[in-house]
């Protein structure tokens, strides 16, 4: 047993359902109690997706554990296959479900659907969700992908990204272009985007793009092997990996040589006299090990950062995580403890952190600037806005990215210098209304009235969250004034509420 | 209306577990640590359900069972235990633990009673440990708080004096403001469960009568029944009108002269109209469909009916306690089918054939909703967000009104 307070990773059946949620014509049902359907939030809140995500729970109760949760599975897959006519039908259980051990393989298998069928074994008590989305994939590949001939110009597949991910959809775009400058096209991109005839032609391909390893590698090596697809071991964030990522692939195949420079800004950006200030920033850097290695390296080579610290939260990675930080000499965390990584942070005293929306929490409380790198994913790390990581234009958004809370921290420290200066406090208002501003009066009650707030309506207002009280009492006092009350009490509070309801 | 005809359907279930409950009952509930014992899914739902995480060591957590656990059951208390006294070292402002049951916590038939007691013994008396099920298979969604407020009404001390007690979490200034409204009518003394505080606790006996001001609290209702109190049945407080019904059911029992009530609530009453006024200029004709949530979904269809002037189509509820429930079924008019339980796929159908103009559900249904056009109010807000009373009848209304004002500025057409 192990006490969690907040986790990086879900279980092995939401990697599962972020597998088969980036792709098309596949439907995936999940052995799983009542209350796992929370999963789907996920995809239609945080990514704001427009459709539910392509799963069926079979959603079973107590009352059913007596009967026959079996014949419950096989009714679901059947109802699942009419209604959504997939092309594929994954199966797989949640953790409960795996308790009750009622074989959705076989179950599904027995059905005698005119459809593939893949059984994942999810092994939840071990695993996690990359695993999950890693291994779904992998037995999808599995499963459809034969060898075939090759298309006749030169063709890779991009391999890993999936629903949910970070900035996945975007680096998509960006890998897309960047190929195809180099003459490059796209033969499938897997679990994202692909239909299971998509992932039957992987092979057709002369070569795969390895994106994230912790959601691709398995499927990449089983290519590798089976396939004869080589795949890049590369992950094209930051420049000098971009330049690594397009020697990678001249070694693999004969293509032309991009020219990247019309868009590349970050490199002169952080050559430009107004980055001197950031040379030897100490940055504590942590995520999944694919992102905070490439982070790490893009920080100290391209930045002139300091590394202070390297961690990642998927034990997974540990291997080339710790080798990269002792590289850099410094320690390497591999923990998904909360608690121990913001210890952690605290003894190493960072000047920035660029961790995932976990850091992000310990860095407003410790009051150190920090910017996101990673998954586990947030609202906010689905921008509407083209935001890519990858290659050259990923390097310019990371650099705005990584700048902006130093910028900001740096405004902060300004304005805490001038606090008492004669001409910029804060009383002194606007500079740039010449010395004619004047300060805005609190609230629009006449001056000479005087209203006078009993205790009880006093103490009131206390409750309102904070964030609205002020609101509250100038609305209360208009209210009262344009009534002609001296006094307010709890009614006049509630009679204004009642008055500006709308 | 009470042998209105009950759709039962039994498919998928697009709801939230009892596990969910936590997250509004640490909030109230304040020297009070809600530890789940269960797997990596339900630490995952509480961090999710939770939305905007706090990242603060909350008072709540998951003692995640690993693949050694489910080997032998001997070592699993063990493991309890140890677990449980690293987290208290660390947390002496936790002065009541409770066990939280999940599916697999169930399904492997882990005793948390059994562990409950034998630790409460361990600390000798200075940490209260309890324990209830928020599992999926036994619990959806606010059931959670009904199953925790069960066992806390089981371990309340016996005393037979002459009080009223209610049943149900709210905020602490929606509970001012009942607490004002009965003191004026000259009810009392009262007391009201969850207590924040675990030395608040108060006994229960023969002269207890309670209300309710949920509808989802049917295992504790039974509970106190069991205790030998009586329970005051009425109308939920939601709205002007729920809110007066639910005062004067209490207000009888106490011998209360229609006089002097009408004294007491006509102002707040008033107010309540008014600030209704506002949102009813847009709800009033439009009709409204209720995916299963909460168990509010009755409640709040009654008001939105009765006050508003919505049209109800299907009003679908997870679970319907007829006890509970009968004075609302009473009380809601026109309705064009109530549902429990659910086939979410049916249901969609259903819900496109009728094509309402405003659908009230769960997260996962909101935004694929919206993408067809529809308007929806997502219904988890209405659990969090004050909404009793007469203060809080125009806030509910407008909950429902926004999504509906919204869509109508964002057309092209209001825009020119």
């Amino acid at each position: 047993m192990k006490l969690a307070v907040w986790t990086y990773e879900g279980p092995p059946h939401v990697g599962a359902m972020r597998a088969v949620t980036g792709m098309r014509k596949t439907h995936l049902v999940l052995h799983a109690p009542q209350g796992d359907t929370y999963a789907d939030l996920l995809f239609t809140m945080i990514e704001r997706r427009n459709h539910r995500p392509p799963v069926t729970f079979t959603t079973f109760q107590a009352r059913d554990l007596g009967s026959d949760t079996a014949n419950l599975f096989k009714q679901a897959c059947l109802a699942a296959y009419e209604r959504y006519q997939p092309e594929l039908l994954i199966v797989g259980a949640s953790c409960t479900a795996e308790l009750i051990q009622d074989d959705p393989g076989g179950l599904a298998e027995a059905l005698g659907l005119p459809i593939p069928v893949v059984a994942l074994e999810l092994p939840s008590y071990q695993r996690k969700e990359n695993f999950g989305a890693d291994e779904t994939l992998f037995q999808i590949v599995k499963a459809l992908a034969n060898p075939c001939p090759k298309t006749d110009r030169i063709t890779c597949n991009l391999i890993g990204p999936t629903a949910l991910g970070f900035r996945h959809r975007d680096d998509i775009r960006e890998l897309t272009q960047l190929l195809s400058q180099m003459g490059i096209g796209i033969n499938a991109i897997a679990p994202m985007h692909a239909a299971p005839d998509d992932i039957r032609r992987l092979g057709a391909a002369h070569f795969n793009v390895l994106m994230y390893p912790e959601t691709g590698e398995t499927a990449c090596r089983w290519m590798e092997k089976n396939l004869g697809l080589p795949y890049t071991k590369t992950i094209p964030i930051g420049l000098h990996a971009v330049s690594d990522f397009i020697q990678e692939i001249q070694g693999l195949v004969d293509c032309d040589a991009p020219d990247l420079t019309t868009d590349m800004r970050s490199d002169w950006y952080s050559a430009s006299v107004d980055s001197n200030y950031l040379t030897k920033k100490r940055v504590f850097v942590f995520g999944d090990g694919t992102h905070a290695m490439a982070a790490a390296r893009l920080a100290r080579d391209e930045m002139g950062f300091q590394v202070v610290g390297l961690g990642c939260y998927n034990r997974e990675q540990a291997r080339p995580l710790r080798a990269m930080a002792q590289s850099m000499g410094v320690p390497a965390l591999i923990s998904d403890d909360y608690l121990e990584i913001e210890d952690h942070i605290k003894q190493l005293a960072p000047e920035l952190i660029l961790g995932t929306q976990m850091e992000r929490h310990i860095a407003k409380r410790l009051g150190i600037p920090c910017a996101v790198i990673s998954a586990p994913v947030h609202v906010q790390d689905f921008p509407a806005r083209y935001s890519p990581q990858m290659g050259v234009e990923g390097a310019n958004v990371i650099f705005d990215t990584w700048v902006h809370p130093l910028v900001m921290g740096l405004e902060e420290h300004l304005l805490h210098m001038f606090r008492d200066d004669f001409e910029f406090n804060d009383a002194a208002g606007p500079s740039h209304h010449g010395g004619s501003h004047q300060p805005a009066p609190q609230h629009d009650i006449p001056a000479d009235a005087q209203i006078i707030w009993l205790d009880a309506a006093e103490k009131e207002l206390k409750k309102i969250p904070f964030f609205v009280r002020g609101k509250a009492r100038r609305n209360t006092e208009k209210f009262a004034t344009s009534k002609g009350l001296q006094e307010i009490s709890i009614d006049t509070l509630y009679e204004a509420k009642a008055h500006y309801a709308q | 209306m009470s042998d209105f005809p009950i759709l039962k359907q039994r498919g998928q279930h697009e709801v939230f577990c009892g596990l969910t409950a936590i997250l509004w009952l640490h909030r109230k509930m304040q020297d009070a640590f809600f530890l789940v014992v269960g797997s990596r899914t339900c630490a995952h739902l509480l961090q999710s359900a939770a939305g905007v995480m706090i990242f603060a060591e909350p008072r709540f957590g998951t003692i995640i069972l690993e693949e050694s656990d489910l080997a032998g059951m001997a070592d699993m208390h063990a493991e309890l235990d140890r677990e449980i006294e690293r987290l208290l070292s660390r947390r002496s402002d936790i002065k009541r633990l409770f066990l939280v049951g999940s599916c697999p916590s169930e399904v492997i038939k882990l005793d948390l009673d059994v562990a409950a007691k034998r630790l409460t013994k361990k600390f000798n008396n200075s940490i209260q440990v309890a324990n209830f099920s928020g599992s999926g298979i036994e619990t959806t969604f606010t059931q959670g708080e009904d199953a925790c407020l069960e066992t806390v009404i089981r371990d309340l001390p016996t005393d037979d004096t002459q009080q009223l007690v209610v049943l149900g979490t709210m905020p602490d200034a929606v509970e001012d403001q009942m607490k004002t409204l009965l003191s004026d009518l000259g009810v009392g003394p009262v007391k009201i469960l969850p207590t924040a505080d675990q030395r608040a606790t108060f006994g229960v006996g023969a002269g207890t009568r309670f209300a309710c001001v949920q509808p989802f609290l049917g295992a504790a209702h039974d509970a106190m029944v069991q205790r030998g109190a009586t329970h005051i049945s009425a109308p939920f407080p939601f709205g002007a009108n729920g809110t007066t019904d639910w005062l004067w059911a209490i207000a009888q029992t106490y011998g209360v002269a229609r006089d002097h009530f009408d004294r007491v609530i006509a102002a707040p009453l008033a107010r309540a109209h008014k600030a209704v006024a506002h949102a009813k200029s847009v709800l009033q004709g439009k009709t409204v469909f209720f995916f299963p949530d909460s168990q509010l979904e009755l409640p709040l269809a009654r008001f939105l009916s009765q006050e508003c002037g919505m049209i109800l189509t299907e009003v679908g509820t997870p679970y319907l306690h007829g006890t509970l429930l009968r004075p609302e079924l009473e009380a809601i008019g026109p309705i064009a089918s109530i549902s429990e339980g659910q086939d979410v796929d049916l249901q969609l159908d259903r819900h496109s054939d009728i094509n309402p103009d405003l659908t009230v559900c769960g997260l996962g249904l909101a935004n694929p909703l919206e993408a067809q056009g529809k308007s929806t109010k997502w219904s988890i807000e209405l659990v969090f967000s004050p909404v009793h009373f007469y203060e809080q009848a125009g806030d509910l209304a407008a909950l429902f009104a926004r999504p509906l004002i919204r869509k109508g500025l964002l057309t092209k057409e209001a825009a020119e």
